[in-house]
């Protein structure tokens, strides 16, 4: 039999047990064989495929410091000489579908080596990754490792052995935005009759140029007259009065709420907190400001630089949020900005 | 969410720790932050000084509102 086709994983702390969010800042790492999720994916890829070495980054670590991480994972990865790297699966965590989709396309671009990951598909990893990797569609929460791993392995496998994979929607992975020529049975004008037909009939048919979905907003005009002008503040960080009154959730909230900040000069560490359920928010609970920048407005406000603030603070968690309830929550701000003739706003998130 | 904002017609200054994820959906402007668990702000700077680089921040984000913009557009902070 042949050789088992070498395999790197990478994960990120939490997957590769180091821990949560405390450790985000978890330097690069990496031991042989499978770790975590690895052992479950060798179970997958059988004899065929061997995980000869894990590799690790803590997730607030791969941003902070992403040239030297993507180079010192680079290094680790290509000192293994693997046929395929395999990343994640991320499912919907932003900072990790991220990470993986930059170190992936790392690998790609200059060790050459084929990329499988798995991501929820509204993980802003997708966007980031897509072309240069194959990504296998996964479930919103590591509830569907089960599913993915399979697919990623069998992806994986494929791969390694140098074989090209068909379309996304037959082989299982999210469509790169590449096209391959190939010879078919029936010519264009054939199959442009028949999915034609079959729309007049009301049946199903596959169109073979899907158009792109864009959702661009053109960007707002500038303020011309910012001495005179009313700005708000919006934040994502979930920065709420002591003892959460809204009962405002750390993750997938359903909700957005606002605090009433006029005559405030600061926000104290007694009064408000923050419920955010998807970073380590010790350094903003020591010190809102942090995340919520009233103090440095208060002083540019009495200056004249800009002319009011806004008196309420628009809050929501946007740890985990479906995309189609943030656009919403979006809207429902942004009329209640506009009737207050709030002219600019300041929005934070994490 | 920024985006609905936009939408209306509001400019929006975006704070984010990581620049790349409002880039790739499209966000006007951008001024990156320090860091994930404190975007406007450093604990490893004695008080008068974070209070400063957050300033800088503030004020990169109020050239970013009343600048023209055609696309996704940085705004790096002026750090002394």
């Amino acid at each position: 039999m042949a050789e088992p086709i070498r395999i790197v994983h990478y994960l990120n702390q939490f997957f590769a047990g180091i821990g949560g969010e405390e450790k985000g800042d978890e330097p690069v790492g990496h031991r042989g064989g499978p770790v975590g999720p690895g052992l479950a994916l060798q179970e997958a890829l059988g004899a065929e495929g061997r995980i000869v070495a894990t590799v690790w980054c803590g997730d607030n670590r791969f941003h902070e410091m992403r040239e030297t991480v993507v180079s010192d994972l680079l290094r680790l990865i290509e000192a293994e000489a693997p046929a395929v790297l395999i990343a994640g699966p991320a499912f919907n965590a932003g900072r990790y579908g991220t990470a993986c989709a930059i170190l992936g396309s790392a690998a790609a671009q200059k060790l050459d080596l084929p990329v499988v990951t798995g991501m929820f598909p509204e993980n802003p990893g997708v966007e980031a990754g897509r072309r240069d990797m194959y990504i296998v569609p996964t479930a919103a929460a590591a509830t569907g490792m089960r599913a993915a791993l399979p697919v990623m392995a069998r992806l994986a496998l494929r791969l390694g052995r140098g074989e090209s994979l068909g379309p996304g929607d037959i082989e299982g992975y999210l469509p790169r935005g590449s096209r391959r020529n190939f010879f078919d049975a029936e010519v264009g004008a054939e199959r442009m009759v028949a999915m034609l037909l079959a729309r007049l009939r009301g049946e199903p048919f596959r169109t073979e140029l899907p158009l792109p979905r864009f959702d661009r907003v053109p960007p707002a005009p500038p303020v011309r007259d910012l001495p005179r002008a009313r700005l708000a503040l919006v934040t994502e960080a979930g920065i709420v009065p002591q003892g959460n009154p809204d009962g405002l959730e750390s993750w997938r909230a359903t909700k957005w709420v606002k605090y009433r900040i006029a005559g405030l000069d600061a926000l104290a560490p007694e009064q408000f907190t923050s419920v955010h359920g998807g970073f380590d928010t010790a350094r903003i609970r020591q010190d809102p400001h942090r995340i919520v920048p009233l103090d440095v407005l208060r002083e540019l406000e009495r200056e004249g630089r800009i002319g009011r603030l806004h008196e309420d603070l628009y809050v929501t968690v946007g740890n985990v949020a479906p995309v189609a309830r943030a656009e919403r929550f979006g809207r429902e701000i942004a009329e209640d900005l506009r009737k207050a003739g709030v002219q600019a706003v300041l929005l934070t998130a994490t | 969410m920024a985006k609905e904002i936009e939408r209306v017609g509001i400019p929006v200054a975006y704070f984010p720790a990581i620049p790349t994820v409002p880039l790739t959906v499209g966000q006007s402007r951008i001024i990156p932050g320090k860091a994930i668990p404190h975007v406007l702000g450093d604990p490893h700077l004695p008080p008068d000084r974070e209070k400063a680089y957050r300033r800088a921040l503030v004020e990169q984000a109020l050239k970013a509102l009343s600048t023209e913009v055609a696309g996704p557009t940085v705004f790096k902070p002026d750090l002394a």
